[in-house]
């Protein structure tokens, strides 16, 4: 009961804030409207409600209690077919279900100050509230079902937010933009499911990976196996926003920061990593799906750095570093640490919240600019956000001992471990990208001289408490949170005896392919030397970052090479282009050319034939003279006529 | 000279053009219900001749009814007329032609 009581509360906050504020009855009932301080305290104790209800299963869960499962009520029945909405409390939905919920009531908190001057404030705390509804049910539900209804429910949420703003039009077709594109990624997601049940007859978790047990699938071949994670995957590459179908992610930087912060980097696009560790039997059992994850993964982490390095939007920065990061984690679910995957994805949640919602601070206190040029020197002017932000920026850099630092670094070396070498490569280059673009960022919007006009700079001012609040605890949790997972050989040196925490762990639900310890020696790096790839990669990149930008933008063009690798990146190497010449322009050209047959023929036949009874009937009517006598003349004639008829013609009629 | 069956026919016969040329031609409404009149009484003759002729009691019974609810349409005829009367100042039936299409 506990657990459906967790899913369900953040649902009825949504639904009073929805009926009654958002819709102005509150009002009508009772002759005045509810203050935004009572929606604010709907949305946000709903999901502290949650948070602590979820916090008191995993403390059940920690000491040694057996996973939760509560059925609702059966949701299909159908010949073979039974789903149940049914909930599941393991150890890894437990992880996501914490991050969801305290991650999330931290970002409520924060809109409370940043929203605060918003008109449609109650339906933006009743969006965000579906939005932790349906996560927590994409992350609890027990059965692929359940998840897809969670998957799409986010997705929607995703979409109302994302348009939040809708007066103005690029909002609105940002967030069309990201449903359309999820919903290439759903197509795969659900004809896995569809190829799921035909394989194995059911659509439980339980059900489904107890069959793959064992490393053989009973009665499943393993072309099936693959053809199934790859559909899968397909899914995880839309809601994970991974090449090729990260393109919406940028863009959907047009709702709310905290939004940005909550839905387009904490939560939901960690769902598609969710959804692979989730499926771990799965892709454990198909090591050719595992190597397009991988590369994929690989791909997109670099790619995105890559773009993020020239970006000047501060948003735009984070979202490319976001889709950089989700590639990460997704590469060591690809190379079969689930565990570490899930490891990043807290981690990342708790400093890429962080990061967004000091973005948000920056942009408040700027009065809605954007544009890191135009910024410079905020240190002195707004310090708990500059602090928080360096240490987040420090954090997703892998600064030695930061969280971000732990969880990249399981994730490098088990790459290595697991014999991808050339992927680690990748993996340390796109570390060094890293850290430059977000000191880079760091750099350009607190350091320096500032570059703001004398106006915004009177205006600039610190966020107030309930913004602040939430930014230092995420910064906490940014340096600490890595303790979760301290590898061994680390925790023996420092005297840390809880390592591997979060390994351990996860270790109920999800696959572990490689004993880590083992591979160690039978390779030419050691593990000290391999964290010494680490730091040096994150030293390098924050320190050519300070090197670079200490001193503001960079003026000057680059030439030839150099140039064009600017412009490719700076242009986001013009994917949106090409998308815009592979798909949509042909699309809009077809879409235009069935307009126009169906406006110059089918239009025009129907409404001649429209024309033709219309006129026709104009001519009848004028028989309808209105004199009395001339119809009393018709009948008669009529009826004459047909007696004649009848005395010639008798016989033939009767 | 004997009348036969024909004669009362043709005596019908002669009403019914009567009545049928009156209502089509005639402006006044009254007269156009009389003509009227004159048609369903045609009517009225023949039940009754055809009746005698087969020795049956239904023409009689029909006409007794067809009289009774030609006696209460005349009323409501009149009524009209009347009502018609007073708005228009006139029993011109060509005047009624609201319903031209």
């Amino acid at each position: 009961m506990t657990l459906a009581l967790i899913v369900l509360i953040p649902l009825a906050g949504a639904l009073v804030n929805g009926l009654f504020h958002a819709t102005g009855l509150w009002k009508k009932l009772t002759g005045k409207a509810a203050g935004g301080n009572a929606v604010a305290a709907v949305a946000c104790l709903s999901v502290l409600a949650s948070a602590l209800l979820s916090t008191r299963l995993f403390l059940d869960l920690v000491s040694g209690g057996e996973p939760v499962t509560y059925e609702l009520f059966t949701w299909m029945l159908s010949g073979d077919l039974e789903v149940g909405f049914e909930f599941l409390f393991d150890s890894l939905s437990a992880v996501m279900a914490l991050v969801v919920t305290w991650v999330g009531f931290l970002i409520h908190v924060y809109s409370i100050g940043y929203m605060h001057h918003d008109r449609c404030f109650a339906r933006y705390f009743t969006y965000l509230n579906i939005f932790v509804f349906f996560m927590l049910v994409l992350v609890l539900g027990n059965n692929f079902p359940m998840m897809f209804v969670g998957w799409e429910g986010v997705g929607l949420a995703s979409y109302l937010l994302i348009g939040f703003w809708h007066e103005e039009e690029f909002r609105v077709h940002a967030g069309r933009k990201a449903f359309v594109v999820n919903r290439i990624g759903d197509l795969g997601f659900i004809l896995g499911i569809f190829l799921i049940f035909s394989a194995f007859g059911t659509l439980d978790y339980h059900g489904v990976f107890s069959m793959l047990g064992a490393g053989h699938a009973a009665g499943v071949s393993s072309g099936m196996v693959t053809a199934i994670a790859l559909l899968l995957f397909v899914g995880a590459v839309g809601k994970s926003a991974q090449f090729p179908l990260y393109v919406w992610l940028p863009d959907a930087m047009a709702g709310p920061t905290a939004v940005s912060a909550l839905i387009h980097a904490a939560t939901m696009v960690t769902a598609g990593v969710y959804m692979i560790c989730r499926c771990s039997p799965i892709f454990s059992m198909s090591p050719e799906a595992s190597a397009v994850v991988l590369a994929t993964a690989a791909f997109t982490a670099f790619f995105a750095a890559t773009i993020a390095i020239t970006q000047n939007d501060i948003k735009k920065v984070l979202a490319y570093s976001t889709v950089s990061q989700l590639g990460y984690m997704l590469m060591a679910a690809g190379a079969g640490a689930y565990a570490f995957a899930v490891f990043h994805l807290v981690t990342h949640a708790f400093f890429k919240a962080l990061l967004f919602l000091g973005a948000g601070s920056v942009i408040h206190a700027m009065a809605g600019e954007q544009d890191i040029r135009k910024m410079g020197g905020l240190r002195g002017m707004i310090p708990v956000t500059a602090v928080t932000f360096l240490v987040g920026t420090l954090a997703i850099s892998g600064f030695p001992l930061l969280s971000g630092f732990f969880s990249k670094d399981e994730i490098l070396a088990s790459l290595y471990d697991g014999g991808h070498v050339f992927f680690w490569a990748v993996g340390v280059l796109t570390a060094v990208l890293t850290a430059f673009y977000m000191t880079r960022l760091y750099m350009l919007t607190f350091e320096g001289k500032t570059r703001m006009s004398y106006l915004a700079k009177s205006r600039v001012h610190e966020s107030p408490a309930s913004m602040t609040v939430p930014l230092v605890v995420l910064a906490f949790l940014s340096v600490f949170g890595g303790l979760l997972g301290v590898p061994e050989f680390i925790g023996e040196r420092l005297g840390f005896h809880y390592t591997g925490l979060i390994g351990g762990f996860l270790s109920s639900s999800v696959e572990t392919v490689h004993g880590h310890a083992a591979h160690y020696s039978a390779r030419h790096f050691g593990h000290w030397t391999l964290v010494g790839f680490s730091v040096a990669a994150a030293g390098l990149g924050i320190l050519a970052g300070v090197a670079a930008y200490s001193r503001g933008p960079i003026e000057r063009k680059p030439k030839r090479f150099a140039g064009a690798l600017h412009g490719g990146s700076f242009n986001k190497w013009y994917v949106d282009e090409m998308y815009d010449a592979i798909f949509v322009s042909p699309f809009n050209y077809v879409s235009r050319l069935c307009s126009d047959f169906d406006r110059s023929t089918i239009d025009r036949a129907l409404d001649g034939l429209a024309d033709f009874v219309r006129d026709g009937s104009k001519k009848l009517s004028a028989l309808q003279t209105g004199f009395l006598r001339y119809y009393a003349a018709a009948v008669a004639v009529a009826v004459l006529a047909m007696i004649a008829l009848a005395f010639l013609y008798g016989s033939a009629v009767s | 000279m004997e009348v036969t069956v024909s004669h009362y026919v043709v005596v019908a016969s002669v009403l019914f053009a009567t009545g049928a040329y009156g209502v089509v031609t005639r402006k006044n409404i009254l007269i156009v219900l009389m003509c009227l009149e004159l048609m369903l009484n045609s009517c009225n003759l023949l039940f009754v001749v055809f009746s005698r002729l087969y020795d049956g009691a239904t023409g009689h019974v029909f006409v007794l009814m067809s009289v009774t609810v030609a006696a209460a349409e005349v009323a409501i005829g009149l009524a009209f007329v009347v009502s018609v009367y007073r708005q228009r100042q006139s029993l011109n039936i060509d005047l009624l032609k609201i319903l031209r299409g």
